[in-house]
């Protein structure tokens, strides 16, 4: 943009034009503030965020500054948008999968001990009993200290916080409250500091005294804290992320520590993860390659029948045919999650009516995996009817005249004429929907959240989830939100899909 | 059309249609119902398709009023259905508009430029494209989180966040846009570059123009898409009041508080202009779909 200012300065124009002037002031106070966001989020440590902005700041610099790279100038919010929240989380995720980043290990090394160092105690030493007086709405504090009798100025329940001790001078009203009125007056007064004439301060100590609080701990030179109490030390565990005592024990909260491999090697070694995960992956599978099996089934019948030409009102059933498709899938989702109900749902009554049953759809494992195959059949059919549709339509109608000659049937039609042609283009889009169904997050997740859980998982895990919303659940639900070993799981998943998406490609011989 | 038919092809078409009303039936069901079930008072009714005293009570909440039972009590409107719809709209109508914006650029760019690393975008975006959100969401949760901090509209909890993250998913619509101006014919620009105009004015006045339904396809698309967007929206959206539609209407059937009438009521209520809206664009959906997957 500068040199197109130097150039319209060149060409005798004088000052550049508004338009110029405009684009100038808007590009500039845009890099200021970016570079405000990355100064700003490197002090606070985010180094990731505060590289990311960086890399979209100075790219963005480059593309539309330089007259080299006009033709990026279209491409590029667009590329920008995809980096930032596609690639970028990705990548994000797989190195959160390294770490042990979960609940209990939330915060960075220094957080954690500003922690610690904040945390105090009621030293004995200090421990004063107090009486308290009333003056109409207002109340005043009295200590016997070893420097003599201290009081405070009268003061309003939740009022000032921070008061200040000052020797008395007067004779001390006779009356102080009974402890009864005390106990009323507990909360206002916990939320006191007294503050003594020597600085230190004072709080509410049981009901009867203020003590003095002191630090729990003191920081060394190498970054390790020593309990005030005890003369204890507690060094820095930097292998599990915690401050660690003594004899082991571990000190909460920790701070978040690369475990290289270790969220990886737990998946593969530790049992109460293995078996949920295994069986969740082989579901999911089973899950993927049956919706895919079903709905293909289901969509190429109805295809091949709408194509036939002796059927009437192919527009009627056709529209008829798509409703599940255009129904919002929240909507309908939560539409069976409602019929499938054991008690109310009218699914149950209808087979009770006609066969007598109602099946526990929502706590057998079994039903409820055959609930979701058949409520994601019914979702997923129109789409593959619509492909097929479209595919049906470029075969050559003359292949069905000449086998109609031949005398074959509708099923060797479809089998070694219809079948054959279009393996070919559905394969890519048929491996497609394998990754769309192999991460079907919304369906699992409104529909059963997961349930009946797994017996004996260490972590949230259902039977009926998918590796998807299994991560999700180990990563938010729940106390036991552990992001690191969703971060590892997810980026197994990526790879996976990563892999379809690979193979996918490779068949549709894409053309750029 | 086949010139040779057997004569037991009559009794097929009829067998055909029976099967196809008869699929319909189990289809169309669920949809029924719950149409059905919107209208009988009480959560917890049962009884025939046609209700048998039908009662407005679901309608009324859904739609925000106070609705009396006949033994006198008020019952409120258990969520603002309409507030979420309205959310819905919003979020995905802005995030829409600004897909429709910037993947036509680009997909101008894609098609007509030429420039380096052309191919290995296009096709990475694609494959990028294929890893669900659901599994980022933690680094998306810190991404907005960070940014809250400096940008009050971009933080958790705000539209905006879910209005830009919608931004990430324009690689499909890029590759359809690209598509078709890939079938419409270069040399109308390159004479209108030739009159003088620039690149920009060639993409604005000629391209544009010529490109409308493909536009409207997308931004269709892209709204559908929005709308219906769920993963993203729970994380980043926390409070009752600024929930999308999607986020809010599993509230009604959690166990402790199960609301199916009212339920029944509000989805037909937003479920039914976004089911009209798709059935009328479907047509030029079906288009896209198979030309996409088969081209490329």
């Amino acid at each position: 943009m500068s040199s197109y200012v130097l150039r319209s300065f060149a060409n005798g124009k004088g000052f550049p034009n508004l338009k110029i002037g405009f684009k100038l002031v808007a590009g500039l106070s845009l890099a200021l503030f970016g570079l405000y966001l990355v100064v700003a989020l490197y002090a606070q440590q985010q180094i990731a965020f505060a590289l990311l902005v960086l890399l979209v700041l100075s790219s963005a610099g480059y593309v539309y500054l330089n007259r080299r790279a006009y033709a990026h100038r279209y491409a590029y919010p667009a590329i920008a948008g995809m980096g930032v929240f596609v690639i970028f989380p990705l990548l994000y995720t797989v190195g959160i999968g390294f770490t042990n980043y979960s609940a209990s290990n939330l915060l960075d090394l220094e957080r954690v001990q500003a922690y610690h160092l904040s945390q105090s105690y009621q030293s004995d030493a200090g421990r004063f009993p107090f009486r308290l007086h009333a003056e109409g709405d207002r109340y005043s504090i009295t200590l016997d200290t070893p420097d003599g009798r201290l009081s405070t100025k009268p003061f309003i329940p939740d009022g000032e916080k921070l008061l200040t001790l000052a020797p008395q001078t007067e004779a001390e009203a006779a009356d102080a409250l009974a402890m009864r009125e005390v106990i009323k007056l507990r909360g206002a007064l916990s939320e006191l500091t007294l503050q003594l004439p020597g600085g230190d301060e004072l709080r509410l100590s049981g009901l009867r005294d203020f003590a003095a609080r002191l630090p729990v701990y003191s920081l060394q030179q190498d970054g390790s804290l020593v309990d005030n109490r005890s003369g204890e030390r507690l060094t820095i565990n930097y292998d599990e992320g915690f401050y660690q005592r003594a004899d082991g024990e571990l000190v909460p909260p920790g701070f978040v520590v690369g475990i290289g491999f270790d969220n990886y090697l737990k998946v593969v070694t530790d049992s109460s993860i293995r078996g949920p995960f295994l069986e969740i992956f082989i579901w999911t599978l089973v899950f993927a390659g049956g919706t895919v099996a079903f709905t293909l089934a289901v969509g190429l019948v109805l295809a091949s029948l709408l194509q036939w030409d002796l059927m009437r009102g192919k527009a009627l059933y056709r529209t008829l045919l798509i409703l599940p498709y255009a129904v919002p899938a929240f909507i309908s989702i939560l539409v069976f999650k409602g019929l499938f109900n054991q008690n109310f749902g009218e699914i149950n009554l209808v087979l009770q009516n006609l066969f007598g049953i109602s099946p526990d759809w929502f706590s057998d494992p079994a039903m409820a995996r055959t609930m979701i195959l058949a409520v994601n059949t019914w979702l997923g059919y129109p789409y593959m009817m619509l492909l097929c549709m479209g595919l049906l339509q470029s075969i050559p109608q003359d292949l069905y005249e000449a086998s109609a000659m031949d005398g074959a049937g509708p099923l060797d039609n479809l089998f070694k004429i219809t079948l054959p042609l279009i393996i070919k283009p559905l394969t890519p889009l048929l491996i497609a929907c394998f990754a769309f169904n192999f991460n079907n997050f919304v369906l699992i997740t409104l529909l059963t959240g997961g349930s009946p859980d797994i017996i004996g998982a260490s972590t949230p895990a259902g039977t009926t989830d998918l590796l998807v919303s299994y991560t999700y659940r180990i990563a938010f639900q729940d106390s036991g939100q552990n992001f690191g070993l969703a971060a590892a799981i997810a980026t197994m998943i990526f790879l996976l899909v990563g892999g379809l998406s690979l193979l996918k490609m490779r068949l549709g011989k894409m053309e750029v | 059309m086949a010139i040779v038919r057997s004569h037991s092809t009559r009794y097929r078409v009829w067998a055909t249609h029976a099967g196809l009303v008869a699929f319909l039936g189990i289809i169309l069901f669920p949809l029924l119902m719950v149409i059905s079930i919107s209208f009988r008072a009480g959560n917890f009714a049962t009884g025939s398709l046609l209700p048998d005293n039908p009662s407005l009570e679901h309608w009324a909440l859904a739609l925000g009023f106070n609705y009396t039972l006949p033994d006198g009590t008020v019952v409120e409107p258990p969520f603002p259905v309409l507030l979420w719809l309205w959310n819905s709209i919003k979020v995905a109508t802005i995030s829409s508009v600004l897909i429709l914006l910037l993947s036509t650029t680009s997909a101008y760019a894609f098609a007509r430029l030429r420039f380096a690393g052309k191919a290995p975008l296009l096709k990475s975006m694609l494959i990028f494209q294929m890893f669900p959100p659901v599994l980022s969401l933690v680094a998306i949760y810190a991404l907005f989180d960070q940014l809250g901090q400096y940008v009050d509209w971009l933080g958790i909890n705000s539209h905006g966040a879910l209005i830009v993250a919608s931004l990430g998913g324009m690689a499909l619509h890029i590759w359809t846009i690209k598509g078709y101006f890939d079938t419409l014919d270069k040399s109308l620009e390159e004479a209108a570059i030739i009159d003088g105009a620039t690149t920009w004015q060639a993409f604005l006045y000629i391209l544009l123009p010529l490109s409308v339904p493909i536009l409207a396809v997308v931004f269709i698309l892209a709204f559908i898409t929005t709308i219906t967007e769920y993963p993203m929206a729970s994380v980043l959206l926390l409070d009752v009041d600024q929930l999308t539609l999607a986020v809010g209407a599993q509230q009604y059937l959690y166990e402790q508080n199960y609301l199916w009438g009212d339920f029944a009521a509000a989805a037909v209520l937003s479920g039914f202009p976004i089911t009209l809206v798709f059935l009328y664009c479907q047509r030029w959906l079906v288009g896209g779909l198979t030309s996409g997957g088969v081209k490329g």
